[in-house]
């Protein structure tokens, strides 16, 4: 990677959960249930987790687990039954619809299993998206665009479409999309998925350059090559933690 | 930076999302350009519709208005064929507008300055061995003051010529062509039956071409003093046509009656109304009032503008649920894009921006396209169909006002549908 991405300090807050030890991070006894007609399912029972700051965490578990319903939780695209989620000094479990997308737009990056870049727009608008909602102003955003695109290796295709592009390459281009905002946490539903070996090598050490950097990331995945390279793994079963391995 | 905490709106944001709205109509030309075309033609109908409109109402009411707004028309009508079958062949028919009505009404009402008699004779005028199917026009010198109608050429007769009922004689403008295609027809001689008629001058005669039972406009007229046609063609008027024979006495055909006044036009033709009436046991007359008809003629403007303003809301509100529609697939098409904004930080009214800031620039390109083929297409017609149009300012104004509008109104149902998905179903579309 040529270039590193500077923290923006205009957001006042602290970063970290208050009273924890660096947790940017903290789901107190969440729970999330759904109502299906008559059923009523239990996708989360009381999950309790500190995410510190810096930690390459990956989630595992079988189909069913709760690991969607968890990642939707931590990316604020939906609201827990119970409990409480701090994210960073905040407790963003009880937000209502504008206020959380204000929280996805300044504190989070998503990066999709199929990449899920905007068909009309090239390389450099899409990494803008997150910006543009933050309210950047044109210059600005342009210029932090084309500096991620760089870091994730696309300086040359900056006017490219999605669909001139590999999978591989559109993937890095969501990574650098996800990284616009300096986001608290970066959340990755699959990230290789979709990609062939290779390409997904090169995005896994994308993600360990970014946790040498001091980024806490979260991957959802089934892949084992995939969990042995992070930090820690989590691993869900109905609903529930099954096991938290941190490495020495 | 000012300007933008005034107004409450972040105009480099608003730039950005037009050009955002630009790129997603340009990714889909074809279906853009369809789905715009409803709007392009309902906008260009209504100024094209109105363009014509408004150019036919003008030239009426300009005929009328050359009929002299001023003006009341008295003209002979033969009355209701009530002749038994048995003396029809012999008998002369007398009806029509006499020396004594003109007197009458000249005598009984007052603020009338001038009053034109006139007796048309349906005959051939000849020059030489060229003959022409006309009508000779008794008449009286100030006849064309009163009837708009310029001398173009040479003079009218006078009052000397009127009371030593001259043989003079001046042409309509159409007549003197074709009677004198190569010579100067004034000092020329016109023959009608056994006189001949000196050609003292030839005039534009509006009158006629506007306004004529006789035989509507290309009728070709000569005219005379009143005096002289008494003289050389009697009271009654012999005309022969295919075999058949008919008599028929008519003092006058027309009188044309000016009031000073203009408010006490409608009283006047009351009057005469009263007058003629009384005197006449049949209905052989008729009263023309040029200002009613304008009026009458206002008043049928006034009724198309109203008919063809349903006809352009009608095609524009059709052309509104073309965008409706399309915006509908187009956003269910979209969802997977809506949920990626969502989740990128985008709130409700974000997606509603975006999604109306199309819908507003499809309608508006339709409504430029369609002002700009509405105010062509008048000036074409014109040209080839020789048809007035006039394309009034506010036409243009209105329709792509009402077209950006419609943008506005069919576009908030899609872009609401748009900002109300849940965020983690519209992720999960395919």
């Amino acid at each position: 990677m040529e270039a590193s991405i500077e923290s923006r300090s205009d957001d006042m807050q602290p970063t970290t959960v208050p009273g924890s030890n660096g947790a940017v991070v903290r789901l107190a006894d969440v729970k999330k249930t759904y109502q299906m007609g008559p059923i009523t399912v239990e996708a989360l029972r009381g999950l309790s987790l500190d995410f510190l700051q810096g930690q390459y965490i990956t989630i595992m578990g079988p189909s069913g687990c709760g690991k969607s319903t968890l990642l939707n939780l931590l990316g604020c695209l939906d609201r827990p039954t119970s409990g409480q989620y701090f994210l960073g000094a905040e407790d963003v479990s009880q937000l209502d619809d504008d206020e959380l997308s204000a929280i996805r737009g300044k504190r989070i990056g998503f990066v999709f299993q199929s990449y899920n870049l905007i068909a009309q727009l090239n390389v450099v608008e899409n990494i803008e998206v997150p910006l543009y909602y933050q309210g950047y102003g044109e210059e600005e955003s342009r210029e932090r665009a084309i500096e991620l695109a760089r870091m994730v290796g696309l300086g040359s295709r900056l006017d490219h479409r999605p669909y001139e592009l590999s999978g591989g390459q559109q993937q890095r281009v969501a990574i650098a999309r996800a990284l616009s905002n300096d986001p608290y946490i970066l959340l990755a539903d699959e990230p290789t998925g979709n990609l062939d070996t290779a390409s997904g090598e090169e995005i896994l050490h994308i993600f360990d350059e970014l946790h040498q950097q001091g980024k806490t990331l979260v991957l959802v995945t089934h892949e084992e090559e995939v969990a042995d390279r992070s930090w820690r793994v989590i691993r869900l079963r109905d609903g529930q933690v099954e096991r938290d391995d941190t490495k020495g | 930076m000012f300007l933008e905490r005034l107004i409450g709106i972040d105009l480099i944001r608003l730039k950005r999302t037009l050009q955002m709205g630009f790129k997603s109509i340009l990714s889909h030309k074809l279906r853009s350009f369809l789905t715009v075309l409803g709007i392009i033609f309902g906008v260009c109908s209504v100024i094209a519709m109105l363009a014509i409109g408004e150019g036919a109402s003008h030239e009426a009411q300009a005929q009328i208005r050359e009929l002299g707004a001023n003006n009341i028309i008295v003209r002979s009508v033969e009355p209701p064929d009530d002749r038994g079958a048995s003396d029809q062949q012999s008998r002369v028919i007398e009806y029509g507008v006499t020396y004594d009505d003109v007197r009458r009404i000249r005598e009984v009402i007052p603020g009338i300055s001038i009053i034109v008699p006139g007796r048309n004779i349906r005959t051939d005028l000849w020059n030489a061995d060229r003959r022409l199917r006309g009508v000779v026009a008794g008449t009286v010198p100030w006849f064309p003051e009163m009837s708009n109608s310029p001398v173009v050429y040479g003079r009218f007769f006078n009052d000397d010529e009127m009371d030593q009922s001259l043989n003079v004689a001046v042409l309509d403008r159409t007549t003197a062509g074709r009677l004198f295609p190569l010579d100067n027809p004034v000092g020329n001689t016109v023959r009608v039956e056994r006189q001949y008629y000196r050609v003292i001058g030839v005039i534009d005669d509006r009158h006629a071409a506007n306004n004529d039972s006789e035989g509507a406009a290309g009728t070709h007229r000569m005219f005379i003093p009143l005096t002289a046609s008494r003289n050389r063609f009697g009271e009654i008027i012999v005309e022969q046509s295919a075999g058949s024979r008919s008599m028929e006495r008519v003092e006058l055909h027309e009188a044309i009656v000016r009031v000073d006044d203009q408010e006490q036009v409608v009283n006047v033709a009351g009057i005469i109304q009263d007058l003629m009436e009384r005197y006449h046991n049949t209905l052989d007359y008729e009263i023309i009032v040029p200002l009613e008809l304008l009026r009458q003629a206002e008043q049928t403007q006034r009724i198309f503008n109203i008919v063809l303003g349903s006809i352009a809301a009608i095609s524009l509100i059709v052309g509104g649920i073309g965008i409706m529609n399309i915006m509908l697939a187009s956003v269910t098409e979209r969802t997977r894009e809506i949920g990626v904004r969502r989740a990128l930080g985008a709130k409700r009214k974000d997606i509603i921006t975006q999604f109306l800031i199309e819908t507003v620039l499809l309608s508006a390109t339709g409504g430029i396209v369609g002002v700009v083929l509405g105010v062509t297409i008048p000036f074409v017609i014109s040209y080839f169909a020789d048809m007035a149009t006039i394309v009034t300012l506010w036409a243009p104004l209105v329709a792509f006002t009402i077209s950006a509008m419609v943008g506005v109104i069919f576009g908030i149902y899609p872009a609401m549908r748009a900002a109300d998905m849940d965020p983690v179903e519209a992720l999960r579309h395919e």
